[in-house]
């Protein structure tokens, strides 16, 4: 609705480009409609991207195993955690690999496959012993946790925390014990 | 850049002369505010319209988070409303707007009335109007249950047992309504389905036939 050129100059000697009536009109609605629009759809855009903003809840640390038990050899540990998912609460079973390290340092590992999202489990193909492998499409893991076929990246592993000779498990991070 | 886009669009699908058709027409001086303050009655209708989109859109959003099931339902409206973001605004639009709708309804029917728009040749739109009256009632009637809290509980109950009292066929009223023997599971489970799909189907054919049918006619002419 540009009508700028359409309007004579009132003045021919005021060169000064002035709104038109019309202009200020359309404008003044437009504006008007716009802010009655945002009112509107602003609070349920805000609604529906909601998870994204959520802060990422923080895991509390779960009672596990008992340390003199961890060997080099890894064995799978279930635990309970408390899931928050919106309106439901409960508690869902949990797995990880625990075992020290040749430097012995101690690690647990999530079973989750870094493929596509399988559950890895130890020593399970005899082609391949001491070996975490996958059996969805045969992806394997050193004891660590290191990737060396089909996975793009090592297994994922538990902030792990060692409290009077107990060892305790919180969230999942990027493995830091591969190399 | 918005105009060179509007231009591409219109060069192809030539769509100015469909929102000319819609959109583009004069306002009688009798209907318009601006002349006679007092013709702001014949504004009800569009304030019906528009909280109607209210309305609508409201409730898109609100499926968003809420689940039709009786062991959730309550759980997921706390949930929408206390723990996620402007929920409280969102599900307040949609609360606030079902009551104002029927206000702003039937204000627009006594505008109707008063002025004696109904007369011939308007005879059908009336209809339509009135038609469009009970699927927002019917709205309201489904929705009322969909939070599943006591007062919902109780008045689809009430709602329901005078359905019953129909002579003859108010039984079978009953048991469509409830979808089995109590307000249960499969009573939330259809008044959802009824809710947020067939009475907003229905709701939009009758608003169509509607409007197209002012087009045709015209405004009714002054008192
Ligand atoms: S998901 Fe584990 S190998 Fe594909």
């Amino acid at each position: 609705m540009a009508r700028e050129h359409e309007e004579q100059p009132m003045h021919p000697h005021a060169p000064r480009r002035q709104m038109t009536r019309r202009q200020f009109l359309s404008y003044t609605l437009g504006a008007a409609g716009a802010f009655m629009a945002g009112g509107v759809i602003i609070p349920m855009i805000r609604f529906a991207i909601d998870p994204l903003l959520k802060p990422k809840a923080v895991v509390p640390f779960v009672k596990v195993a008992e340390l003199s038990q961890i060997s080099s050899q890894p064995v799978s540990y279930s635990f309970q955690t408390l899931q928050i998912d919106g309106w439901i609460e409960k508690n869902v079973e949990q797995t990880a690999w625990i075992a020290k390290s040749s430097a012995g340092e101690l690690f647990a590992l999530s079973p989750v496959c870094k493929h596509l999202g399988c559950t890895i489990d130890w020593n399970s193909n005899p082609q391949h012993p001491n070996e975490f492998f996958c059996p969805c499409h045969a992806a394997r893991y050193t004891p660590e946790g290191k990737n060396l076929a089909i996975a793009p990246a090592p297994l994922d592993e538990y902030e792990v925390k060692i409290e009077n000779g107990f060892v305790y498990l919180g969230g999942i991070r990027p493995n830091t014990i591969a190399t | 850049m918005l105009k060179a886009v509007y231009e591409w669009i219109d060069g192809r699908l030539d769509i100015t002369p469909m929102w000319r058709d819609v959109a583009d027409h004069e306002v009688p001086e009798h209907v318009n505010p601006a002349h006679h303050f007092s013709a702001f009655v014949y504004c009800f209708g569009g304030l019906t319209f528009f909280i109607t989109v209210i309305q609508i859109l409201s409730g898109m959003f609100l499926t968003m988070y809420y689940v039709p099931d009786i062991a959730n339902a309550y759980a997921s409206v706390d949930y929408l409303q206390h723990k996620v973001a402007f929920g409280v605004i969102v599900r307040g639009m949609h609360h606030w707007g079902a009551s104002l709708v029927i206000v702003l309804m039937f204000l627009h029917t006594l505008r109707v009335f008063f002025t004696g728009s109904y007369k011939n040749p308007r005879e059908m739109n009336w209809v339509i109007g009135m038609l469009t009256f009970g699927v927002m009632l019917g709205l309201g009637f489904t929705g009322y249950l969909l939070p599943w809290d006591n007062k919902a509980y109780f008045a689809t109950k009430v709602g329901i047992e005078i359905a019953a009292s129909v002579p003859f066929i108010g039984e079978t009223i009953q048991n469509f309504l409830q979808g089995g023997d109590i307000v249960g599971a499969e009573t939330i489970a259809r008044f959802f389905a009824l809710h947020v799909f067939f009475l907003p189907g229905v709701l939009l054919a009758l608003l169509a036939a509607h409007f197209i049918l002012i087009r045709k006619q015209g405004i009714s002419g002054p008192l």
